[in-house]
């Protein structure tokens, strides 16, 4: 199989659409003249279409094409520009279909890169799926390999509703085998990257491979990790986690985004409701303070659950005791001032 | 800015069952929601009415075709009655009921009727105005020569939507034909408080496109401007702005005093536009023309209000949506 990046893999899932589907066409700014150039001549100005800078204009223009029939694949750039389209996405994009009883379909598939702890900063840097998983009538896709991008996205052109694709900066340049023919990974469906028993780890983005990290090191330590990406978090794969807590009886979420109202939260509460009589150690929750991203690469480095910090949060859930619960808990792996 | 000629008035081609058919739109809209606004005692929610717009909303709409598309806002049942929508499901969803034109999920601000082309009205004021330009996009695109018709109101005109629409239309030009319901004030506040320019139409330079004001209750006047505008959106000239000069004779909205602020305008302005009331003066035209006669009229405004009662009977004997639907609708 050939070993292509995540980004590569991303654009072929594109560009096989568009090879398949006259409706698939592409939309935003510098689209020609950057990741799509290679393609620009055989699909042309028109269906590779660069944009002005303008966000609401042209991902409304992007529901009004998904609602008369085409199916667009916006190019965001980064996350935070989604704010500038806020009411597109979430009175419109969102909406819809429910709003107007089942009449609308709003196949459009909007990519947005998720570029935390690079030095750019608070206008930059968000990971923004805990704020639109609040949004009923969006689905919301976070691939982690480039199989899994390749496949999420076809799954995603294919699919009649709004999808908000967000990727991980850190993971673009990351290679991995990716076969040449369209494939579909469904949505709703977890990968358990890693079996074991003694622990479950789910982690969103580029938190992933870092569990997988502070999981080797554990191993040595014979401490057994089950590592659960979940791939996609609106469906969320709720029985994937429920069934692994109920198995191993131990639960950290790992999630770059501030834990206020999270989807690290929401893990949390779900295993809470569903898993409650297994739980043999209080769920941890890793994330980001609830700050916004610092410019400073000092401060910003603390900011994010690291490979250290994961393996520390599943020893302190190991050692955990109900006789000593306090002394037995570690306290999660940040400076107290941001705590 | 544009002006039509006379040699350009396409009404001028208009037969007389179309010329009928508009005036049945506009006692269509207007009895529907003056019989609407009398059911406040048994509706809930926000209802805004546009009696006193009928001309501009019919005149634009019978100057596309059925297969065009239509985007509105919260002033929304207009709209759709243009574009010859049925009443009955239209009352139904003012009641909520399953049989509603969005099965009670949507109310009087969030109108659509796919089928007729409408492709939804809005409770967020300028937020379908991008939409209505990916709908001309996607005509474009599919190689059709479909073009929307996007009805926005003066208060839209100042919200950032308005202008990145007018632009990427421009650049694009894409057939959307962008019309300004000018009916002077955004809630209670006059035009003349919010806005930099008297004629909005004046924004269409600063988009490179024409900028047309029409006289908003005159229905032909408004028909002619928009069948100006669709020639030239169908032969890929791109987008036009007009702007409708007109006037709700009712409040912002029919619902709950506590929004009704009764001294923002005299009632010497509203008695002076009621004395250019729109059916009264296409009925005149129609008449003096000999195209119409009184007793005809007054047979189609029986006619009207009939099919308006027929409406409400519809709506108040149709089933509520049943709570285990609830989550239907929301994903496909």
């Amino acid at each position: 199989m050939p070993q292509i990046t995540y980004l590569e893999a991303a654009k072929s899932a594109i560009v096989a659409a568009m090879r398949r589907d006259p409706h698939v066409f592409v939309m935003g700014e510098d689209v020609q003249g950057f990741y799509y150039s290679d393609v620009l001549q055989e699909f042309g100005p028109e269906r590779i279409r660069d944009t002005p800078i303008s966000e609401a204009g042209f991902i409304g223009a992007g529901i009004g094409a998904a609602l008369t029939g085409m199916r667009p694949v916006i190019e965001a750039a980064f996350s935070t520009f989604l704010y500038s389209a806020m009411d597109q996405i979430v009175n419109q994009a969102a909406k819809s279909r429910y709003m107007f009883g089942g009449q609308a379909s709003v196949p459009i598939v909007v990519r947005s890169s998720v570029a935390y702890g690079a030095g750019l900063a608070a206008h930059h840097s968000d990971r923004p799926w805990g704020i639109f998983a609040q949004i009923p009538g969006l689905k919301i896709i976070v691939p982690t390999t480039p199989y899994d991008i390749k496949g999420l996205l076809k799954t995603a052109i294919d699919d009649n509703n709004p999808v908000l694709c967000f990727e991980d900066a850190a993971l673009g340049e990351v290679s991995g085998e990716v076969p040449d023919h369209e494939y579909q990974v469904p949505f709703g469906a977890a990968d358990t990257k890693r079996v074991g028993s003694d622990v479950t780890v789910v982690a969103i983005a580029g938190c992933v491979d870092r569990s997988l990290q502070a999981a080797r090191v554990l191993e040595h330590e014979s401490i057994s990790v089950e590592v659960i990406d979940p791939r996609t978090l609106v469906p969320l794969d709720r029985g994937a986690i429920v069934q692994s807590v109920r198995k191993t009886g131990r639960l950290v979420v790992v999630d770059p985004a501030p834990g206020m109202c999270s989807v690290a939260s929401e893990i949390a509460a779900l295993v809470s409701e569903e898993a409650f009589a297994y739980l043999r150690a209080p769920v941890q929750r890793l994330t980001a303070p609830d700050v916004p991203v610092p410019f400073s690469p000092q401060l910003e480095g603390v900011m994010y659950p690291t490979a250290e910090g994961i393996a520390a949060a599943v020893r302190a859930t190991c050692n955990y005791s109900r006789r000593n619960p306090t002394a037995a808990c570690a306290p999660a792996p940040l400076p107290a001032a941001l705590r | 800015m544009t002006r039509i000629t006379d040699s350009k008035r396409a009404s001028r081609d208009l037969n007389v069952d179309q010329h009928r058919e508009m005036l049945r739109r506009m006692l269509r809209i207007r009895l529907f929601e003056e019989r609407a606004a009398s059911l406040r005692s048994r509706l809930v929610g926000a209802m805004h009415n546009s009696v006193g717009q009928e001309a501009e909303i019919v005149g634009a709409c019978m100057a596309v075709r059925d297969d065009d598309y239509m985007t509105g806002n919260h002033r929304s049942h207009g709209h759709p009655i243009g574009k010859g929508v049925a009443l009955a499901p239209l009352m139904a969803e003012l009641f909520g009921k399953q049989t509603g034109l969005c099965h009670g999920r949507g109310g009087s601000m969030h109108l659509a009727a796919f089928s007729a082309g409408s492709l939804g009205e809005s409770g967020i004021v300028g937020s379908l105005m991008p939409v209505a330009v990916g709908a001309g996009l996607s005509s474009r695109l599919r190689g059709t020569d479909q073009v929307c018709l996007c009805f926005f109101g003066d208060g839209a005109a100042n919200c950032g939507p308005f202008h990145e629409s007018l632009n990427l239309a421009a650049i694009w030009g894409l057939p959307v034909i962008f019309l300004c319901e000018n009916n002077g004030y955004a809630l209670f506040t006059p035009q003349t408080r919010t806005t930099s320019v008297i004629d909005i139409a004046k924004r269409a330079c600063a988009y490179n496109i024409p900028g047309v004001v029409a006289d908003g209750q005159d229905v032909l006047a408004v028909y002619d401007c928009v069948a100006a505008a669709v020639a030239r959106a169908r032969s890929g000239e791109g987008p036009t702005l007009i702007e409708a000069k007109t006037y709700r004779y009712c409040e912002h909205q029919e619902f709950g005093e506590e929004f009704q602020a009764p001294r923002y305008r005299s009632e010497a302005e509203v008695a002076a536009w009621r004395k250019r009331d729109p059916i009264e003066l296409f009925v005149n035209d129609l008449i003096g023309r000999a195209l119409l006669s009184r007793a005809e009229v007054e047979q189609m405004r029986a006619a009207v209000e009939a099919e308006v009662e027929g409406a409400v009977v519809f709506a108040d004997s149709s089933a509520v949506p049943e709570p285990d639907a609830l989550m239907e609708y929301l994903y496909c």
